[in-house]
């Protein structure tokens, strides 16, 4: 404990020895570089800047809540929400750098995923329709209500969706539908997932995946 | 470490293809394993004891034809709701507004309804829109629909105790709910707001009370509300949308996702939503948002609780909290009690403050 404290604190001072410290890469590294050989960098796959990947439907992780990313990231540690490539990545890091790496996408500004123009096709008005006014005979809210105007997220515990992979955004509509992803606060998400039907679901994430990330102006919590 | 570049790659690939075949894999699985974990279900049956279920049973011609006219002719609009199973009117579908000069009103009127800061700001003092409170545009039974009130003025309100005519129970809106300015009669704010609601109730039957209006009537609580119950009940169930100190949330663009609940932006001593029975009413249909699963006797103990918070003053104040408690306000309201040691409606913020922090 002491010798780790001081060892930090020498890092810190000297700032430039880190390179043999892997207990104690930045999330900076840990994104970059990665961790050891289990954890490859968050940026091969979430992008330089978080900003995620939509040719191969990669989420972005940039601006969304600190809260949040934590608990999915500590969700696939224990495979409460199930997904091959995750879990051992998770795994590898200890809770501290889970929430680390957290608090680190959180404060990332968000850009828009490189193929964000060439996605932007005209999004079904189903999608649209069920996004800005939902479907109230049914329950369902606007999805904007809890994710904000064209998904740009509300706080901290309401995600963005604007911009995301739209096949990312399906596989998450699915997942909670199949029961392999926890709920959420108030298990809210997992129970309008359940209310949708199976032909609102494309139609509904290619109107966020057209949408633009850069609407958000940061901050806003 | 430059050695270990390559590898890493080779790592990544095949992670990635991994992804890839995950994917694959769980794409088709469209089957729902998990039934829908609802909701609303407990409403239905309270409210058929009520003074409702009297009127629903004397329409019952008139409703039978109505309601398949209604599913045939929303189209897209998806069939009618456990909530609103029983009601004899549904409004016209969002597309079927005319592409004319009575249209555009209409279009007006629903965009001072959804935004009213944007479209109607000047009579404005706090940072609400007319939806939050009248969910679905306007449209959502048991959420005081537009549709369901339009054909019952001119109609007598002990609130001024005269006949008020549809314009002036918008003003009231305005003075109470939105803690703002009436705007004159005449105004295009109210001609438009008239006019979109006489459009939602194109084809309703006239001057009759339909189901689904106004907010659902509770019986009383087992145990008389209690604001210590319903302080947990906001942590547990409220303060995620709206905030642990119940003054809303923000999108990441500026605009207002979850609207105050108490506090110098939300509603005033005299609008309806501060009466303990009339929130109590509208929390158990329509909150949690998208999941309404509270029983009675939460409702009416979290209403107590946000109706025992401090808001902009009455605009009736009289210049005495007790004397204005007495001459406006019965036995559902908290204005003029102590609760915690502290007179409600004693350190109240002055009624009627224009709207200024708003657009960000
Ligand atoms: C090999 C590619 C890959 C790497 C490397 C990777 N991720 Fe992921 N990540 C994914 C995929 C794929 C998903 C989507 C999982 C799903 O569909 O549930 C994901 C999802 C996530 C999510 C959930 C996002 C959301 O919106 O819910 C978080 C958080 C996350 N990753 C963090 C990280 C961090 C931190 C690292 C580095 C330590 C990392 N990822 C490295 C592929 C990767
Ligand atoms: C009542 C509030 C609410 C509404 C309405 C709502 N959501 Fe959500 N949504 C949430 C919450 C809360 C989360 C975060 C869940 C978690 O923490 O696991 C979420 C997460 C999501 C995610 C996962 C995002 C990610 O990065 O992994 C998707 C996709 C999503 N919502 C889509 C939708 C769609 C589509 C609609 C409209 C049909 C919708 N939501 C309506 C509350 C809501
Ligand atoms: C803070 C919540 C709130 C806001 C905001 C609000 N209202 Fe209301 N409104 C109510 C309540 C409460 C009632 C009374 C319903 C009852 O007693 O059942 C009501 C009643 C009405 C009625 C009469 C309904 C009927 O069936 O007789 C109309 C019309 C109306 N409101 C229009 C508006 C308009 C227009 C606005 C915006 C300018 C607005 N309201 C803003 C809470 C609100
Ligand atoms: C998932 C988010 C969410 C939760 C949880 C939630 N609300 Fe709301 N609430 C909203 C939204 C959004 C509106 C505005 C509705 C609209 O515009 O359609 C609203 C409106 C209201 C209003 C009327 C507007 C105002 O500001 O006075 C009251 C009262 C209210 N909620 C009380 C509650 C209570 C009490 C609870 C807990 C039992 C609760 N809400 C839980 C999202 C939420």
């Amino acid at each position: 404990m002491t010798i780790r404290f001081r060892l930090n604190t020498i890092s810190t001072l000297v700032c430039l020895l880190s390179v043999s410290l892997w207990a104690q890469a930045s999330p900076g590294d840990i994104a970059k570089q990665g961790l050891g050989d289990d954890v490859a960098p968050c940026s091969s796959c979430h992008g330089a800047h978080g900003q995620g990947n939509k040719a191969a439907g990669f989420p972005r992780l940039a601006g969304l809540g600190a809260p949040y990313l934590e608990a999915q990231l500590n969700d696939f540690a224990s495979g409460a929400r199930e997904n091959a490539v995750m879990k051992p990545i998770a795994n590898a890091l200890s809770a501290d750098q889970r929430r680390a790496m957290a608090r680190y996408y959180s404060q990332l500004r968000s850009e828009p995923s490189q193929a964000s123009t060439g996605q932007s096709e005209n999004p079904p008005e189903t999608g649209a329709r069920l996004a800005e006014h939902g479907r109230w005979a049914d329950d369902i809210p606007a999805c904007v209500q809890c994710h904000g105007p064209a998904g740009v997220g509300v706080g901290e515990h309401f995600p963005a969706l604007a911009g995301q992979p739209a096949a990312y955004l399906e596989g998450q509509l699915r997942a909670w539908r199949n029961g392999k992803r926890p709920g959420g606060p108030m298990g809210l998400m997992a129970s309008i997932a359940a209310k949708l039907d199976e032909s609102d679901i494309k139609p509904v994430a290619q109107y966020f995946a057209a949408q633009s990330p850069t609407s958000a102006k940061g901050g806003g919590s | 470490m430059s050695s270990r570049i390559p590898l890493l790659t080779v790592a990544v690939s095949f992670a990635m293809l991994a992804a890839v075949i995950f994917w694959v894999g769980t794409r088709d699985q469209s089957t729902p394993t998990q039934a829908p974990a609802k909701t609303a279900n407990a409403a239905p049956a309270d409210r058929d004891d009520t003074t409702e279920s009297a009127t629903k049973s004397e329409d019952v011609a008139v409703s039978g034809n109505a309601a398949s006219e209604k599913s045939e002719r929303l189209g897209d609009a998806a069939p009618p709701a456990t909530a609103s199973a029983a009601a004899d009117f549904a409004p016209p579908a969002r597309n079927e507004i005319p592409d004319d000069e009575f249209g555009a009103m209409v279009r007006k009127g629903r965009d001072i309804f959804t935004d009213t800061q944007t479209h109607a700001g000047r009579f404005v003092g706090n940072d609400l829109q007319c939806a939050n409170c009248h969910l679905d545009e306007g449209r959502r039974p048991d959420s005081a629909p537009l549709w369901a009130a339009w054909a019952m003025y001119p109609a007598y309100r002990g609130k001024n105790k005269h006949v008020n005519d549809f314009a002036e129970r918008i003003q009231g809106c305005f003075r109470y709910s939105m803690n703002g300015t009436p705007p004159p009669r005449g105004d295009e704010v109210l001609v438009a707001l008239e006019s979109y609601a006489y459009w939602l109730a194109s084809g309703a039957p006239v001057a009759k009370d339909l189901a689904g209006r106004g907010y659902p009537e509770l019986d009383a609580p087992e145990q008389p509300p209690s604001f210590s119950r319903g302080k947990q009940v906001f942590a547990d169930h409220c303060a995620l949308c709206h905030g642990s100190d119940g003054q809303g949330q923000r999108a990441a663009d500026g605009s207002l996702a979850f609207p105050p609940l108490w506090g110098p932006r939300s509603y005033n001593w005299g609008a309806g939503m501060h009466r303990v029975n009339t929130a109590a009413g509208f929390i158990k249909a329509n909150m949690p948002l998208g999941a309404a699963t509270l029983s009675d006797q939460q409702a009416w103990d979290v209403a107590q609780f946000i109706d025992s918070q401090e808001r902009p003053q009455d605009p009736r104040f009289t210049g005495s909290v007790s004397e204005t408690a007495k001459q406006y306000h019965g036995e559902h309201s908290m204005y003029g009690k102590t609760v915690n040691g502290v007179v409600l409606g004693q350190d109240a913020p002055p009624s009627g403050t224009t709207a200024n922090v708003n657009q960000k």
